[in-house]
């Protein structure tokens, strides 16, 4: 649906990309993840059309966006990072000039607009005043534009930024929902937001995409163990003696002290083995409860720190 | 492009800013009409929309300073964009809708030569011929203004520039007086003021039309060019 071959954008000296190559199958729900500055934004930008690239392709449903941008266009919903809203225009008049704007019949348009109102929930305030909603109503009516005209392709610029965690939660079921009809591009910098919602993933760093893997593989492929934080009621030196005796536990160190004789732990462990039985069977025969026990995800920056010190280690 | 125009008209009348600029406009324009009463009926008209375009020198730059940087600061920008639009339709759309609102202004001075028709004989081909010259005028002084509003996202330095522009615009007939010869035609050649001179003394000549909506194009195919450049830019 979406090809990408050897793009690059250079502002004077600067690569903002720097030759990066990456397909984009039909329904197929890619997330592009990177810190702020990575070039998500411009990659995003130039699919779109929105800026053009200094060299590479980018084709959208075999359409070249040099030679064919208008078709190109017609293709893609774009919701860029701040959503393009006239304030001075109610949320009906807003969508009526989108969907005017990407020339949607207007017979067509009438139960369409119903339709992509109740799906991102605003029609109970269509007769606001753009510049009078929330945040998250204003992401909303952003969201409903990009869902003008229902195009194939969506491409979404940080979806979720700046919502509250109940918002964030209808944006990601949305996006789900609507990855089943359309081949979407999401960026985010949040690792469990693209593990719970994306197909496949691209890590772009400084321009360059550094891994793209499905969610899963790419957070195994980066440890090569097991981090657990747990929670245990009991003399630190006693319990820290059985944990470190269990087989398969690598490392072992103290969090935080949360009351008398209550600590927490990070555990590290061998991948392949699983120590929380025994941890289970061992604390609770010497008398010492486990309150907590949770695995710990291994955060974006952590997965960058990776990559990047391994990219270092094979240029030395 | 129509989708643009419907949006930019109803902005400037969901705000203040046509109705005070119109406001504004008829209450200069009464004091005029009313300094011009002395004249006699064939002068009237003539001095009448003379002034009528040298007030456009205020007007403008505030009709037309929001068109492109609104848009910019906004981030709509990225909406028009990436729509499927060329970009010669969407500053074709912020030109006209401009045009239209100026054209409604326009529509409200009428009632001046109305009451000239009423109490006197004026020569209507001279109304009509002064009305033309002043359309075409606006026209280009639009075009100057979303060309002006292009360059920036601030909408007062945008108004500055614009009328910048059209006081230098206005002068270049100015300036020929400097030269003479070759360089004196060039410049008596280009002057946009002088030919627009012609229409308000009653002389409707094709080449003078060409002429204005020519400078108009041009304003217009240069800020295309700006947006075109910014998407390509390197730096």
């Amino acid at each position: 649906m979406i090809e990408i071959q050897n793009l690059t954008k250079e502002y004077g000296r600067i690569k903002a990309i720097d030759n990066i190559s990456f397909n984009v199958d039909k329904g197929e729900i890619l997330g592009f993840l990177g810190p702020n500055g990575a070039g998500k934004t411009t990659t995003m930008n130039i699919i779109t059309g929105f800026i053009s690239s200094t060299s590479g392709v980018v084709k959208v449903a075999g359409f070249d966006i040099l030679e064919d941008p208008v078709e190109v266009k017609k293709h893609i919903g774009y919701l860029p990072e701040q959503p393009p809203l006239y304030p001075d225009m109610t949320v009906n008049e807003y969508l009526d000039f989108c969907a005017d704007l990407k020339k949607i019949p207007s017979k067509k348009w009438k139960s369409e607009k119903k339709d992509i109102m109740e799906l991102v929930k605003v029609t109970h305030v269509s007769h606001r005043l753009i510049k009078n909603l929330s945040k998250g109503y204003k992401q909303r009516v952003g969201f409903a534009q990009a869902l003008v005209g229902s195009p194939e392709v969506l491409i979404l610029d940080e979806p979720t930024v700046g919502l509250d965690p109940k918002q964030i939660m209808e944006i990601r079921n949305l996006i789900k929902a609507l990855g089943k009809k359309h081949t979407i591009i999401l960026s985010s910098h949040i690792l469990p937001e693209v593990s719970a919602v994306c197909d496949r993933v691209v890590i772009i760093n400084r321009g360059k995409i550094a891994a793209i893997d499905t969610p899963d593989n790419l957070s195994k492929a980066l440890t090569d163990f097991s981090r657990f934080t747990i929670t245990i009621e009991g003399p630190e030196n006693k319990v820290k003696n059985i944990i470190s005796n269990i087989n398969g536990v690598k490392n072992l160190k103290t969090s935080a002290q949360i009351r008398d004789n209550e600590y927490s732990y990070i555990i590290e462990a061998d991948k392949n083995a699983d120590v929380r039985k025994p941890l289970f069977y061992q604390l609770a025969q010497q008398g010492f409860p486990i309150l907590e026990l949770r695995s710990l995800n291994l955060s974006l920056e952590e997965v960058f720190l990776q990559l990047t010190t391994n990219e270092e280690k094979e240029a030395v | 492009m129509l989708a643009i125009i419907r949006r930019d008209f109803r902005s400037y009348f969901k705000s203040p800013i046509a109705y005070v600029l119109i406001g504004l406009y008829m209450l200069l324009l009464g004091l005029f009409f009313n300094s011009y009463l002395g004249l006699g009926i064939s002068d009237i008209i003539s001095e009448f929309v003379a002034s009528m375009s040298s007030m456009l020198i205020l007007i403008i730059p505030i009709l037309t300073m929001r068109t492109l940087a609104e848009d910019k600061k906004n981030g709509t920008e990225v909406l028009l964009l990436t729509s499927p639009v060329r970009v010669t339709e969407i500053v074709m759309g912020k030109f006209f809708a401009c045009f239209c609102v100026f054209l409604v202004m326009t529509a409200a001075t009428l009632i001046f030569p109305l009451i000239v028709i009423i109490v006197g004989k004026p020569d209507i081909m001279m109304i009509i011929s002064s009305y033309l010259g002043y359309i075409l005028i606006g026209a280009v002084y639009i075009s100057l203004g979303v060309f002006a509003s292009s360059l920036t996202e601030n909408q007062i330095i945008a108004s500055i520039i614009t009328l910048v522009f059209m006081f230098l615009i206005q002068n270049i007939g100015y300036l020929a007086g400097f030269f003479s010869g070759f360089l004196n035609k060039v410049f008596l050649w280009i002057s946009i003021f002088d030919r627009y001179m012609d229409f308000n003394k009653g002389i409707i000549d094709l080449t003078s039309i060409v002429f204005m909506i020519s400078y108009t194009a041009v304003f217009t195919i240069l800020t295309v060019r700006i947006i075109e450049r910014k998407r390509w830019s390197q730096g």
